[in-house]
């Protein structure tokens, strides 16, 4: 018997009889992180870091039955044991580990390994196993630094100050934003939040601290906006209030856009590439650091990504999920605004 | 390279027209003269060749990053973009600021192809070296010969027109004609004296298709209606003793038409005339095949001559007594038109008809008769309107007849290119037969991003399987194609060969039992062979699709296909791409130029994978020998722009 089993309702332990991420209704279900692919309705019991908790309640309702595990605690399931660890994708993602007589499996769900100032930084996990992602696994998804990204924002913000215009930054409403909104923040602009960033912040702010922000509504002055930032979700482009707020430029914040194709096809006039996944770099970095003798590529270019593993003389394998769906994401964004 | 790396940097990040003219304002503000020349010249399709061959390129850039073959073309087929693909994967961060000008970065490419291998590397990687990302992707872009970035030409003659005080109408002529940017100054194709230049042609007028909507508001009696003849449109210009026939395309065609030579000497001089170059037994026109016979011939042998005579439909007037006339009315105009058409005895000028009807319902009936005549529908001219530049709405609009459409289920999807990179946006369809799906058509065009974005994600939930990069997806998705035309062919395994397949809707109210059957299509195909009929060879897809190779304003490699779609529906000249691209075309007889004209298209420019195999195809369906033609595309890419000699095909076809 397997450890882990790749099953029509996601990827399950049987010896602890718990799935990770299922995407269909389970008993007991353990979740790496808050977004819409990997967290979803209609489990009996689901086991996640604490800072993912209020999230999944205020997404999939208070009634969840819900189990907090703090990184790097154990529990026990029939004698295989579990663990999670930092993912680094978001605040509260994490890597799960489970452990029986010497195999270790190692789910990582998704990761980044840089450090973006509001997730509990990526942790490599040594075992025999691993699950990875694979959304950028192409060599020519490489991310700028951290202060290029920050230099860049700055610089777009002061030709906001100049020009008197409002920057409007797309960003999904889990991770990215809180991660948009502490960049522009260093910038000095003032930050005005769309209600599903903003329902979003109130279910991290239990656990993080997040900057000063007010939260838009159509009252506001332009006065008030010129020169700063209103970030809101991807779902809101080209909604009405958007034609409200004056001279605005708007910007995405995407690993995608580091390709000229993707970048203008969104229609933006900023592209930033800024991602919450690991890049080419990344990933690699990651299968090495974990040792592991066998490799397991989910969702993204999972082809072209095992057979680069394999051909690094690591054992990879392409398995089939239901993860990496954006529209999901978007779809329980637009849920908030009704 | 700065302020020009800049200026693009602009253009693709900004949406608005306004801030695209502000952008170029500014480089031409900034730049010299001969950095502004090149500028324009870029920007009107007038690019260097490819100075390296792609192969080199790719095999210096993966050994730089240290990939190997495979994983560089998986980036390249998502990227969708070689010189992208490059600008990307290049491992250094140069600091960028690359010193050199626009002009000096593009001579010093000009000579490199005489280099050897290790000095077109030194010099190539010199420069990757020391740029950043995006000014190694514009280097990239010139060194590839591909440069289909840029701006509307509208644009670019609006900016030129701020810049230079001078009026956009006189910035558009000045744009006109074959001239060559490494011989030519700013001064003076911008600054001399407009009388310099004899042969220079107007900017053609040309026009939108007709909204249905406004048929109500317009009164008869204010519009002149024309046939709308599908011939090449071209301007005869008579100056200073001297006669030249240019193409829309902005070609100097005099020498493939000496009839119409003959024809200018019985002009008065300072006469220009806009006009249909037709195939004409002085009854009637004769099918647009004929003329193609011409078009891809330098040498006109007298057979070919009294095959496919040709004769000159005038359908405007925009000089006369030297005086440029455009800005009088159509109405005075056509006056004068009809005086010079009456004074000159020459039997290869006609007058385009007006044709004068009573109501809309008369025009209807006799438009659907238009393929009787071997028009094309009707032009509609107000009668009040000037001369303009362009493609303009307003004054002039066609009225083509419809296409023909069927609706089809989409079976297989490939990825697009450039814009449309990493979506899957190359569709297959199929009608039934019985019980079986049978694939028919290929489309790219006619959805919106939205739309294409929506089918991309049911691809990539639905794919049953995978051939390479073709995706076999569950038979679910109808779609109605529209098409111009429907032919016999024994090459597909439907039997029936479309012309110009796109997406005219996407029928979310059919499930896929209701889409239409083969049988249907036959049915259609009957109707349609009824008809005096036009049916474009598979000769002239590939004119087209070479023409769209070599298009250049605005044009993206992605776009490309859908261009291929459209290039018939907006007169695009199919000239170009025969006069100076493919200079083989004439050594060869049959099909040997048709191998030619392959290896061209592939060994010049940039072709992606499946760009490639469409030329593949369309071979294929000539009747070209796949093996012969798989060896043709290898030596291309072999060869780079060497030209393919005699003795190689030779060697490929036995």
């Amino acid at each position: 018997m397997s450890l882990i089993e790749f099953k029509e309702e996601g990827l399950f332990c049987p010896r602890a009889n718990v799935y990770i991420d299922p995407w269909k209704p389970v008993a007991k279900a353990i979740i790496t992180h808050a977004h819409a692919d990997h967290s979803r309705y209609g489990m009996k019991n689901y086991l996640a870091h604490p800072w993912s908790i209020p999230v999944m309640k205020h997404r999939l309702g208070q009634d969840i039955n819900t189990q907090a595990l703090d990184f790097h605690q154990s529990i026990s399931m029939n004698g295989v044991k579990i663990m999670l660890h930092p993912a680094g994708h978001i605040p509260g993602s994490a890597q799960v580990s489970l452990e029986y007589k010497g195999e270790k499996w190692v789910v990582s769900g998704d990761y980044k390994l840089e450090n973006d100032g509001i997730s509990t930084p990526f942790e490599p996990v040594p075992c025999t196993h691993f699950v990875t992602e694979s959304t950028f696994g192409l060599p020519v998804f490489d991310w700028p630094e951290e202060e290029v990204l920050e230099e860049q924002m700055h610089r777009w913000r002061a030709s906001l100050v100049e020009s008197q215009k409002v920057g409007v930054v797309y960003a999904y409403a889990l991770g990215k934003a809180q991660r948009v909104m502490k960049t522009m923040a260093n910038t000095g602009a003032r930050i005005f939040t769309h209600a599903a960033v903003e329902r979003t912040n109130e279910c991290l702010e239990h656990n993080i601290e997040l900057p000063d922000r007010t939260e838009f509504n159509s009252d506001l002055k332009k006065e008030e906006l010129q020169g700063n930032i209103i970030i809101a979700t991807p779902g809101s482009m080209g909604a009405r209030w958007t034609k409200k707020i004056g001279p605005h430029e708007t910007a995405s914040v995407s690993g995608w856009m580091r390709m000229r194709g993707t970048r203008r096809r969104s229609n933006v006039d900023m592209g930033f590439v800024m991602s919450d996944h690991a890049d080419w770099k990344g990933l690699n970095t990651a299968v090495k650091m974990t040792g592991a003798e066998k490799v397991f590529v989910t969702h993204g270019y999972t082809e072209v990504y095992s057979k680069w593993i394999n051909s690094q003389g690591i054992n990879a394998e392409v398995v089939k999920t239901a993860f990496g769906d954006e529209k999901e994401e978007q779809n329980e964004e637009q849920k908030e605004l009704k | 390279m700065k302020n020009f790396v800049t200026l693009i940097q602009q253009i693709e990040s900004q949406s608005s027209s306004k801030k695209r003219i502000d952008a170029l304002v500014e480089f031409f503000e900034k730049s010299e003269p001969a950095d502004r020349l090149w500028c324009i010249a870029l920007f009107t399709g007038k690019r260097p060749k490819r100075a390296v061959k792609n192969a080199l390129l790719k095999s210096w850039c993966a050994e730089l990053a240290q990939l190997d073959d495979w994983l560089f073309e998986e980036s390249y087929h998502v990227v969708g973009d070689l010189a992208e693909t490059m600008a990307l994967l290049v491992p250094f961060d140069g600091a960028g600021g690359l010193k050199s000008k626009l002009n000096e970065q593009i001579k010093a490419l000009l000579p490199m192809k005489n280099f050897n291998e290790e000095e077109q590397k030194e010099q190539v990687l010199a420069v990757w070296k020391n740029s950043n990302h995006f000014e190694r992707f514009v280097f990239n872009k010139l060194l590839t010969g591909g440069w289909r970035i840029g701006v509307a030409k509208k644009n670019l003659i609006k900016a030129l027109a701020i810049f230079s005080g001078q009026d956009e109408t006189a910035v558009a002529h000045r744009l006109m004609g074959n001239w060559d940017p490494s011989t030519t100054t700013y001064h003076e194709l911008m600054e001399s004296d407009m009388d310099e230049n004899l042969a220079r042609p107007y900017p053609f007028y040309l026009a939108y298709s007709l909204e249905n909507d406004l048929k109500p508001e317009m009164n008869l009696k204010d519009w002149q209606f024309e046939w709308k003849w599908d011939g090449i449109r071209g301007q005869i210009v008579k100056r200073g003793g001297e006669c030249f026939v240019w193409t829309r395309g902005e070609e100097l065609v005099s020498e493939k038409y000496p009839e119409l030579m003959e024809l200018g000497a019985h002009l008065e001089d300072g006469t220009v005339l806009d006009g249909e170059i037709v195939v004409h037994d002085g009854a009637s026109v004769l099918p647009f095949q004929l003329l193609q016979t011409r078009i891809s011939r330098k040498t006109l042998p007298k057979k070919l001559l009294a095959q496919a005579p040709v004769k000159f439909i005038a359908y405007d007037q925009l000089e006369a007594n030297g005086e440029d006339i455009r800005a009088l009315t159509l109405e005075e105009r056509r006056r004068q038109l009809i005086r010079t058409t009456k004074k000159c005895s020459s039997k290869e000028l006609l007058l385009s008809e007006s044709i004068e009807l009573k109501t809309w319902q008369d025009y209807e009936d006799l438009r659907l008769r238009s393929r009787a005549f071997r028009a094309e529908g009707f032009m509609l001219k107000r009668k009040t309107s000037p001369y303009e530049d362009g493609r303009k709405k307003g004054n002039w609009w066609k009225w083509k007849l419809d296409p023909l459409s069927i609706d089809a289920v989409l079976i297989y999807a490939m990825r697009g290119h450039g814009r449309r990179a990493n979506l899957f946006t190359d569709y297959t369809f199929a009608v039934w037969q019985g019980e079986e799906l049978v694939p028919f058509a290929k489309a790219y065009s006619g959805l919106t991003d939205a739309e294409f974005k929506e089918v991309d994600s049911f691809v990539k939930k639905n794919t049953v399987d995978k051939f390479g990069p073709v995706r076999s997806v569950k038979p679910e998705l109808v779609f109605e194609l529209a098409f111009e035309g429907i032919a016999h062919s024994s090459r597909h395994k439907s039997g029936i060969a479309l012309r110009f397949p796109r997406m005219a809707r996407w029928r979310k109210d059919k499930t896929a039992q209701e889409a239409n059957s083969l049988e249907d299509l036959r049915t259609l195909l009957q109707l349609y062979e009824q008809q005096p009929s036009r049916t474009m060879s598979p000769k002239s897809h590939l004119i087209q699709l070479v023409q769209v190779v070599k298009a250049d304003e605005n044009i993206d490699a992605a776009e490309l296909k859908i261009i291929q779609d459209y290039a018939k529906k907006h007169d695009l000249s199919i000239e170009d791409a025969l006069n100076d691209e493919l200079p083989q075309m004439e050594k060869g007889d049959g099909l040997k130029s048709w191998y030619h004209l392959l290896y061209t298209c592939l060994a010049d420019g940039e072709i992606c994978p499946s760009e490639s195999a469409s030329l593949m195809e369309i071979g294929v369906n000539m009747g070209l020998d796949v093996s012969a033609l798989r060896k043709v595309i290898e030596l291309s890419h072999q060869n780079g722009t060497v030209p393919l000699t005699d003795e190689e095909l030779n060697a490929v076809l036995d």
